[in-house]
């Protein structure tokens, strides 16, 4: 059951939800005259599994790319681990503990699965570039503790037989696998997923299901995913928001969301009398 | 061992020696092609620029000095010292860095995600308003540039090839030298591309900007340590060239080489580059001695450029650019 009111609550099956992580506070973000996201506040818990759907161009991957830094917002407030955040770039929200993936898939084509997914390490290297030089002792270390989390990573979503083989021959589904390993490599404290089952059969979708639960089961990763297919997100998610042309229109467990009437209208469609 | 065999193999080691500096060239277009997909036509100036530099801190020269006795009626020309070799390049790299900031500033940071023809165009007039700022400031004569680098005939091969053939090489030191120090500086840059966390980055950045904002990557930085990079790179190509010619405008010149060893070699390539360099250089020699005579040399002036052009027929991405697929 829900609990608002205090610090967190348990879910349904029984996992103990913490504290507000991210929470978006009154968001709008327009492009020109178009508006993209309309006055839109929603929180997103420690451990949990939020989920962002709405019909295609109701503004969830805006929102999604508010949360990444990749959009700044023209108004609204993003606090983030209790401090509220300044307009950042990209690169300084995924340093703060942000990882994400992308709906087209953004990798390295010409880097190795492994080259890759170690890419997603780069905010935990702290060595100079002086002491890489020499390239003893800190810079060995970093790099061999740097590779276990990695090699642990890539076991644990299945790729280690494609660990060598260069990104751009692999077929989708494995690429949206990497994409998954390289934004875990960073460890992040908040994980974005821009349509993880975009385009996939039905068996990957499967296995990219089992795969966030997983993930949020064995690291303890708060994730938030975009999805438009309404059924994977149901099953897998804690909360969900409902977008409609750039609006909140529900928010809450599937359940909830389930019987809301306006998330039924938006979802298929509703008679004008 | 025939006369003419021999001289060829004397001719091919010089082309060798010329097809490094080609590819020292061509190194620095495609550090700034692979990571930010602009082609620098700005490069071979930048390797003028930075020669002119590093002779004027040496010599003590008072940069701008003709545009102060203009404006302030004075008559300034030298500060009364001399820099020794080694700290006038750590200067010198020291001012390429401080111009790779600049042109990033001021320039490409405006024109990010541009058509190519755009970037193109701008690196252009940077080309145009470098030279201009170099004559500026440390005035347009032809300079010599001495690090104390060997030069001359090199007797140790002289005499071992004249034991051996009867006949002893000409081999500049210089060449050698600059062999040497454009291996040294290749093996440095992979060593760096491949395994460090700044050449991690910069891989990252010119394989895809979003991915690479997206794990951290300050593309910002990345930028600036590339144009850098190829700034130094131009300054060891310049002082290479200078040393061996004399530092003046014809050095910017040797950039319009690099473009047929980058259709040889590949944009993307840096072995590319390399290799792309050395056939140049040593095909063009050999072609000059053994086809020169028959059509009145001179050769040299478009050998380069009719490979490229067979090469853009049969090969158009170069012999180790990335393949041109296009799926339909």
């Amino acid at each position: 059951m829900l609990d608002a009111s205090g610090d967190g609550y348990i879910t349904e099956d029984g996992r103990k939800i913490g504290g507000v992580v991210m929470e978006m506070r009154n968001i709008t973000l327009r492009f020109g005259g178009v508006v993209a996201i309309k006055n839109i506040s929603f929180d997103i818990r420690e451990g949990e599994i939020r989920a962002i759907i709405g019909p295609n161009g109701a503004g969830k991957s805006s929102m999604l790319n508010v949360i990444s830094g990749f959009y700044v917002p023209q108004e609204g407030e993003v606090w983030f681990r209790g401090e509220k955040r300044p307009p950042m770039k990209p690169y300084e929200v995924a340093r703060q503990g942000i990882a994400r993936t992308f709906q087209n898939i953004a990798l390295f084509e010409g880097m190795s699965v492994l080259d890759n997914v170690m890419t997603g390490r780069l905010t935990h290297m702290k060595t100079g570039l002086m002491a890489q030089a020499i390239w003893k002792g800190k810079a060995e270390e970093e790099e061999t503790a740097n590779r276990e989390v990695v090699e642990k990573i890539i076991d644990f979503l299945e790729i280690q037989h494609i660990r060598k083989t260069p990104v751009s021959r692999l077929p989708y589904g494995l690429k949206k696998r990497v994409e998954l390993a390289r934004a875990l490599a960073a460890e992040p404290k908040l994980l974005l997923l821009d349509e993880p089952m975009a385009g996939m059969n039905v068996e990957e979708k499967e296995d990219m299901s089992r795969f966030i639960l997983d993930v949020n089961d064995e690291f303890g990763t708060t994730i938030a995913l975009i999805e438009h297919d309404m059924g994977v997100v149901m099953d897998l998610s804690d909360r969900v928001v409902v977008m409609d042309y750039g609006k909140k229109i529900g928010d809450g467990t599937p359940d909830e969301v389930r019987n809301n009437q306006e998330v039924i209208d938006a979802y298929l469609g509703v008679a004008h009398d | 061992m025939s006369d003419q065999l021999i001289f060829s193999i004397e001719v091919f080691l010089n082309g060798l020696m010329a097809g490094v500096l080609y590819s020292l060239v061509a190194l620095g277009f495609v550090l700034i092609y692979k990571a930010s997909g602009i082609f620098n036509y700005a490069q071979g100036v930048m390797a003028l620029f930075a020669a002119m530099t590093l002779v004027g801190i040496m010599e003590g020269q008072v940069p701008f000095a003709g545009l102060i006795n203009a404006t302030f009626g004075t008559e300034v020309r030298n500060f009364g010292w001399t820099v020794p070799a080694f700290a006038g390049i750590a200067l010198t790299v020291g001012v390429m860095i401080v111009l790779a900031w600049g042109v990033h500033q001021f320039v490409m940071r405006h024109l990010v995600g541009q058509d190519p023809i755009i970037l193109f165009m701008a690196t252009i007039g940077l080309a145009y308003f470098l030279e201009g700022v170099a004559d500026l400031m440390w005035g347009s004569e032809i300079k010599t540039l001495d690090i104390g680098l060997p030069m001359g005939l090199n007797e140790t091969i002289d005499r071992v090839t004249y034991e051996m053939f009867g006949y002893g090489f000409f081999i500049d030191n210089l060449d050698i030298v600059a062999s040497v120090i454009a291996a040294l500086l290749v093996i440095a840059l992979v060593l760096f591309a491949q395994y460090t966390k700044q050449g991690r980055a910069m891989r990252a950045v010119a394989d895809d900007h979003q991915a690479a904002l997206s794990v951290g990557i300050d593309l910002d930085f990345i930028w600036v340590m590339v144009w850098s990079v190829a700034g130094f790179v131009a300054l060891v190509a310049g002082v290479m060239w200078g040393a061996k010619s004399g530092v003046q405008f014809s050095l910017s010149l040797i950039a319009l080489k690099a473009l047929p060893v980058l259709m040889l070699g590949g944009f993307t390539s840096i072995p590319g580059a390399i290799v792309g360099g050395l056939i140049i250089g040593v095909g063009e020699k050999l072609f000059e001695f053994w086809v020169g005579p028959l059509v009145g040399g001179a050769t040299e002036n478009w050998f380069a450029y009719v490979l490229a052009l067979i090469f853009l027929v049969f090969r158009p991405q170069g012999l180790f650019g990335d393949k041109i697929i296009e799926r339909v």
